[in-house]
């Protein structure tokens, strides 16, 4: 498989502290699905941070799509964020539109037109099982429908990468179990899948998941297959 | 589910604005209405103050006056009909007038009284001509005339009429271009506005910017959706200040109107001040419209 991101000895610092993330040197491939653990603060949002160009690293080297992140021009970056697909722990839903625009936004930040972007909007709706709150502002939403309507918006554009921050963080079991198997089955139509959760019961739940650990920082298990330790 | 997605269906897809309904720049719409009816009243007075500059040095850099302050009226005529004779053969002098003496009881009556006779006092008779001569020349042909006049009557001096309203023309050009400059400054401070407004809706709407930001939106996609309402904002706010400040115009125009001074009637707009000033508006909503695409762009930059 070809490697889409590749880590070299990277740190990440804000401001004048000590580094949050330390010598992060791994490689993630092309249609694979990852999962990231590690305890509370260990790092795991301030690397996918780095994964979904929020931030550049402090030093070391990222290469992603092939592309030198470190030196990439600002201007190219929207162009690279378009192929990555994000859920956001906090779910970041733009209050004043409703679930169905959410949804919408990267298709519209693309220039798919109105007329076109109605039925993949739809489907996508009907796949997080939100079909009836389509026209759902954020505020009335729950949590997990909001977290639902964060993951419709994260893959409608169909990313070459899916990077998501506690993706079930919000839903009951049977919704996370749902999730999943629709990452899976984004994953098999050949997205790489990088899920950062803290719930160790997902692990189990992808065939030929591959799993990393991150602890104060550091890379303490690199990418391996979930059930090898 | 069925009936829901139904009911998603039945419903036409109107896309929501990315950016909330609603004003985005809070009062700025007033300010530049403001701003815009002062630039307004303040160019249409530089015009015109300058077109009434101009006219006064039109009327005064070639008209001069002869003045005989005769106190014998018999010789005080006869000097009046020898020294209407001595410009009349004398080369670059044409509209000749002997200024009536009605018209000098006229210009008295509001001192000596309505019932004057010029006969009476000794009035100093005027005749008014123009000096046909290039202006570098206009110094030398004027002294030499007074001489020529003197050598009719000793009492007689040429008065050019540049003498005493040059300056006064002088000054009121002077005015003229100082309301250009007080429109400059007007100019400046619509930008100001702009930059303060484009930084507070920024500042605002800093979630929604990082959201589609992170989503790929490019900086030029970010900075058109403010903009394009940015502009409305300032659009409206000019309409309302050009709409006011045409009103006051028309309206000090025709209080100038029902003034008899001439020299209050000089300072009216010219023509194509109808022409300039509705220029104002749109110059203003440029202003409006680069000031905020620098400044977004500018704030834009500082984030990954």
């Amino acid at each position: 498989m070809a490697t889409i991101v590749q880590f070299e000895n990277v740190g990440l610092r804000y401001g004048p502290g000590p580094e949050t993330l330390s010598d992060l040197s791994f490689s993630l491939h092309e249609g694979a699905f990852y999962f990231l653990t590690g305890a509370s603060g260990a790092g795991k949002t301030s690397l996918l941070k780095l994964l979904y160009l929020a931030q550049r690293p402090s030093r070391g080297a990222i290469r992603l799509f092939d592309a030198d992140i470190v030196t990439l021009p600002r201007a190219r970056l929207p162009g690279f964020r378009r192929r990555i697909g994000v859920v956001f722990q906090d779910f970041r839903l733009v209050p004043h539109l409703s679930a169905f625009d959410n949804i919408a936004l990267p298709l519209r930040i693309a220039g798919v037109s109105d007329a076109q972007l109605r039925a993949p909007v739809e489907e996508m709706l009907h796949w997080v099982g939100l079909t009836g709150r389509a026209h759902a502002y954020p505020a009335t939403l729950s949590g997990g429908e909001q977290q639902r309507v964060a993951i419709a918006r994260a893959v409608i554009g169909r990313p070459e990468l899916l990077v998501a921050d506690e993706p079930t963080g919000n839903v009951d079991q049977e919704m996370a179990t749902r999730l999943i198997t629709l990452f899976e089955a984004l994953n098999k139509l050949g997205t790489t899948i990088v899920v950062a959760t803290h719930d160790y019961d997902l692990l189990g739940k992808v065939a030929d998941a591959r799993m990393m650990r991150l602890e104060r920082g550091r890379l303490t298990e690199p990418p391996h297959p979930a059930g090898a330790h | 589910m069925a009936g829901n997605a139904k009911d998603t269906a039945a419903k036409p897809y109107a896309p929501g604005s990315l950016l909330p309904q609603g004003r985005l720049t809070g009062p700025m719409p007033w300010v530049i209405a403001i701003m815009m009816f002062l630039t307004v009243l303040a160019t249409a007075a530089g015009l015109a103050l300058n077109h009434g500059a101009r006219s006064l040095s039109a009327n005064v850099s070639d008209r001069v006056t002869i003045q005989i302050a005769e106190a014998d009226g018999a010789v005080r005529s006869r000097a009046v009909s020898r020294i209407v004779a001595l410009l009349g053969e004398t080369e670059g002098i044409a509209n000749i007038a002997i200024v009536p003496e009605a018209e000098l009881s006229r210009q008295l009556a509001p001192w000596l009284g309505s019932d004057l006779k010029i006969g009476d006092i000794p009035v100093p008779a005027l005749i008014d001509a123009d000096l046909v001569a290039p202006a570098g020349e206009r110094e030398a042909r004027i002294a030499a005339l007074d001489k020529a006049v003197k050598a009719v009557s000793a009492q007689a001096r040429v008065e050019p009429h540049a003498s005493y309203l040059g300056p006064l023309a002088r000054l009121v050009g002077a005015v003229g271009w100082l309301s250009f400059g007080v429109v400059a400054l007007m100019v400046a401070a619509t930008g100001a506005v702009v930059v303060l407004a484009a930084r507070g809706a920024h500042a605002t709407h800093r979630g929604t910017i990082d959201i589609i930001h992170m989503l790929g939106a490019t900086d030029t996609q970010i900075v058109r959706l403010f903009q394009q309402r940015m502009m409305l904002d300032a659009l409206f706010g000019a309409a309302v200040g050009f709409a006011w400040a045409v009103a006051v115009i028309l309206l000090v125009g025709r209080s100038v109107a029902a003034v008899t001074s001439d020299l209050v009637q000089s300072a009216t707009l010219p023509g194509f001040a109808w022409v300039v000033l509705p220029l104002l508006p749109l110059a203003g909503v440029g202003v409006a419209w680069l000031s905020a695409r620098v400044t977004l762009n500018r704030a834009l930059e500082r984030s990954l």
